[in-house]
């Protein structure tokens, strides 16, 4: 027990005005459905709300209102006019900021310094910078007279719920397109509370739909005849699944799915940020970021060092109340990412790893699992190559950059990497080596609208944010 | 993380060997370390957590006068302010210790008698360090005489900036033998040292010149102590206490102003180098201004309200 014990000090609730019940937001305005399911909040498995799972016939209706609103305000409304609309969009989000993180921490389990810090101000960004292009989209680079799709359906996963449909609905709309959007089963509630936005900002309706539900109703999304693209961000499992959906129509695609990131960290480099830039990579969100560094290379004549060091700041990690202020790491999602957790974990032990935890307390209720390390890890086990997507770093060592290089580009995945040097010459040298669409140095984990981000191989393709963003929702 | 494996006694014998040391420690990358630092100065310290850290923060206070104004009057003042900083409640705890030059050690001295507050001055041609070898050990050794145990040093920033590393490691040295039994802190004058690596090598040559306490500014160059700055300098101690057995001080001086500032570095503390150094044995505050602002919200925990500063005493 430290000398200094920091008091509670929980973000208040109260400002967020939760309903009992939710129902689908379509046509601007919130309807009801047969289907109600409970959401939770993982921390403590309390019900917040009912939200409204969508069958095929509210998909319908949805599409239906999404292809009005373009053909009929949308599409022709000049982008300067849609640039209005999604600038007061992101001065909204900016203004209820903290409505918004509470919320998501709720529904998410992820610290409110995440949310507060990162996630809700990225999304308020995201909508800003896009913002700024509804009006220049001949000087995008993609043609004189760039034409929106029509109707985009968008699925996103539940690890960044707002962020994640502020990627999406961001670009989208700045292009000229509308959308149905449907958020992860797990974490509808920031989305409702965006589609609220969305009326406080006099969006025109159909231009935004919200449907929630679980895999049935995304199918529903992706299956239907009349959605001109198809974005999605989650697993590669259900990718797949989708990319054979989408196959032999007219329907254009992009995919962000999985990642296995290899963190190299080399000899010469600096070792306090160096564990601080490992920590960010694989604890940040708990570890559930399809770019989280899950893979710690580290060259073999500091590994020891490297390690003491990680495992001493590990120590100081507050795993705890996501509405604590000084929570670093929140909870699991849900109970079916737990399982999963463990279970890769306990595989992890099998193939011979050794695991370390620091000490630390865990909450009775909820699902919580504590930051893992794996040392002793080898290409061949299965927790250096599978994604884990939780807060376990596996631990492997290299003696060269050509082994560095060839060891982080080992997996069919490649959507990030990270490189820690001092040595400028080899950070050039190395990131035109990997096989990544994200390589960062000196730092993990940074995201800003303006960089593109997507995948190599098995992470997806397409690429979201910047300018490269547009393409993906723009005919030529 | 140690920094090396060569026995430290080696690194000393000449200047290419200390170079090669210090130049062969760990690169600091600028933005990370801000970045940590930013991120530990958002933890939020309340109530029980709070008091605890505010009566702490007292305790580590170097209270501070470094006037060419400085007068026997004004230090007998600091000094009581120091036995009993407030008045109206006796539990209030006194701080670490008065800093003071060397002129007015004796005054200081009468006035601290019996209270158990150390007494520091600054010697060796504080703050520029520019005078001779001889003139700054004759200022610490009557600094001492005349009844210091605790001696702000600072180095030659000069030599060090020209790569004269040996030169200043000499005088470190010097500097600590004069002390006798006074504590001898040594100020790195962060501000004139610039770059985060410079701080590093600084931090290790006066540690292994035996320091007792590395300190980050005079006071009288901008900027001052910073949250990053201290973050470099407590990895320092950290990772030679790692590396010798041997532990050292650290006290951030200048520019801490708040409550808020000085919780926030006690986070860093505890975060960085943990229990050890949440002690004022092993950190202190350079600070004249920062006594009454933790005052005013001691007195705000305890009663629910703020008081004018008319209900704090200046001195």
């Amino acid at each position: 027990m430290s000398a200094f014990e920091y008091a509670p000090a929980p973000e208040s609730r109260s400002i967020v005005n939760l309903q009992s019940s939710y129902g689908l937001f379509i046509d601007g305005e919130f309807v009801d459905g047969d289907d109600r399911r409970k959401t939770i909040s993982p921390a403590t498995e309390e019900v917040l709300a009912e939200v409204t799972w969508a069958g095929t016939a509210d998909v319908d209706r949805a599409v239906k209102a999404a292809r009005r609103a373009y053909t009929k305000v949308w599409g022709p409304m000049p982008g300067a006019e849609r640039a209005k609309y999604l600038f007061r969009i992101a001065r909204i989000i900016a203004e209820r900021s903290r409505e918004l993180a509470v919320l998501e921490s709720l529904n998410n389990g992820k610290p409110i310094k995440e949310s507060r810090d990162v996630d809700v101000p990225l999304a308020s960004a995201h909508f800003f910078y896009y913002a700024g292009w509804a009006d220049k989209l001949p000087y995008a680079g993609f043609g004189a007279d760039p034409r929106p799709l029509g109707v985009a359906g968008q699925v996103i996963p539940w690890n960044f719920p707002l962020l994640m449909l502020a990627w999406k609905i961001a670009p989208a709309l700045a292009a000229g397109n509308t959308v149905v959007l449907k958020p992860a089963e797990t974490t509808p509630l920031t989305a409702l509370l965006f589609a609220e936005i969305c009326q406080q900002a006099d969006l025109p309706p159909g231009v935004v739909n919200i449907v929630t539900g679980a895999g049935e109703t995304g199918a529903a999304i992706v299956n239907h005849p009349d959605v001109d693209k198809v974005a999605f961000t989650g697993s590669t499992e259900v990718g797949r699944i989708i990319a054979r959906a989408v196959a032999g129509t007219s329907k254009k695609v992009t995919l962000e799915l999985g990642g296995k990131a290899a963190n190299i960290v080399f000899e010469d480099a600096a070792i306090d940020q160096a564990v601080e830039g490992i920590v960010n990579g694989i604890f940040f969100n708990q570890g559930h970021v399809c770019c989280a560094g899950s893979r710690l290379l580290v060259q073999e004549s500091v590994a020891d060092q490297l390690l003491e060091s990680l495992k001493r700041r590990m120590a100081t990690l507050r795993v705890g109340d996501p509405l604590d202020k000084n929570t670093d790491i929140g909870a699991i999602n849900s109970a079916e990412q737990l399982s999963r957790i463990k279970t890769l974990a306990d595989v992890g032990e099998g193939e011979g790893a050794d695991r370390w935890s620091p000490p630390c307390q865990l909450p009775d209720r909820g699902f919580w699992f504590a930051p893992t390390i794996f040392t002793g890890v080898s290409q061949a086990h299965r927790i250096a190559r599978e994604e884990i997507f939780g807060p376990v770093l596996s631990v492997l060592t290299f003696r060269t950059p050509a082994e560095a290089v060839e060891k982080a580009n080992n997996t069919p995945y490649g959507l990030s990497a990270g490189i820690w040097t001092e040595k400028g010459s080899r950070i050039l040298a190395i990131a035109d080596q990997l096989r990544a669409g994200v390589v960062w140095a000196n730092t993990f984990n940074k995201f800003d609208p303006t960089s593109p981000f997507g995948g190599y191989k098995e992470s997806g393709y397409g690429r979201e944010g910047g300018r490269h963003g547009l393409e993906a929702y723009l005919a030529q | 993380m140690t920094a090396t494996m060569t026995p430290l006694s080696e690194v000393t014998r000449s200047d290419a060997a200390l170079r090669m040391f210090l130049h062969g420690l760990p690169g600091v990358d600028q933005v990370g370390a801000q970045a940590r630092a930013a991120a530990l100065g958002t933890r939020s310290i309340k109530t029980t957590a709070k008091a605890w850290a505010i009566d702490l923060s007292i305790r580590m206070v170097d209270l501070t006068t470094l006037e060419g104004a400085d007068t026997p009057g004004k230090v007998r003042a600091l000094c009581a302010k120091a036995r009993q900083p407030d008045p109206s409640d006796p539990g209030c705890p006194p701080v670490a210790a008065i800093c003071v030059y060397p002129a007015m050690v004796p005054v200081a001295a009468e006035a601290l008698r019996g209270s158990g507050i150390h007494l520091a001055s600054v010697a060796t041609a504080f703050p520029s360090g520019q005078a001779p070898l001889s003139v700054k050990l004759d200022d610490t050794r009557a600094a001492v005489a005349a009844g210091a145990d605790e001696i702000d040093m600072v180095i030659s920033r000069g030599a060090f900036l020209a790569g004269r590393y040996l030169e200043v490691f000499e005088e470190i040295a010097a500097v600590k033998e004069a002390c006798g039994d006074a504590h001898l802190k040594v100020i790195l004058e962060t501000g004139e040292l610039v770059t985060y690596d410079n701080v590093r090598r600084a931090s290790w040559l006066a540690m292994l010149a035996g320091g007792d306490f590395i300190k980050t500014s005079t006071g009288k160059v901008q900027p001052a102590a910073t949250l990053p700055v201290t973050l470099i300098m407590l990895e320092a101690v950290r990772d030679f206490l790692a590396a010798t057995g041997r532990k050292v001080g650290v006290k951030p001086a200048g520019g801490i102003r708040t409550t808020k500032d000085a919780i926030k570095y006690l986070v860093m503390v505890n975060e960085t180098v943990g229990d050890g150094w949440l002690d004022p044995d092993w950190f202190r505050f350079g600070a004249s201004t920062l006594l009454n602002d933790l005052l005013m919200q001691r007195t705000k925990l305890a009663t629910g309200h703020y008081a004018g500063p008319d209900y704090f005493t200046l001195d």
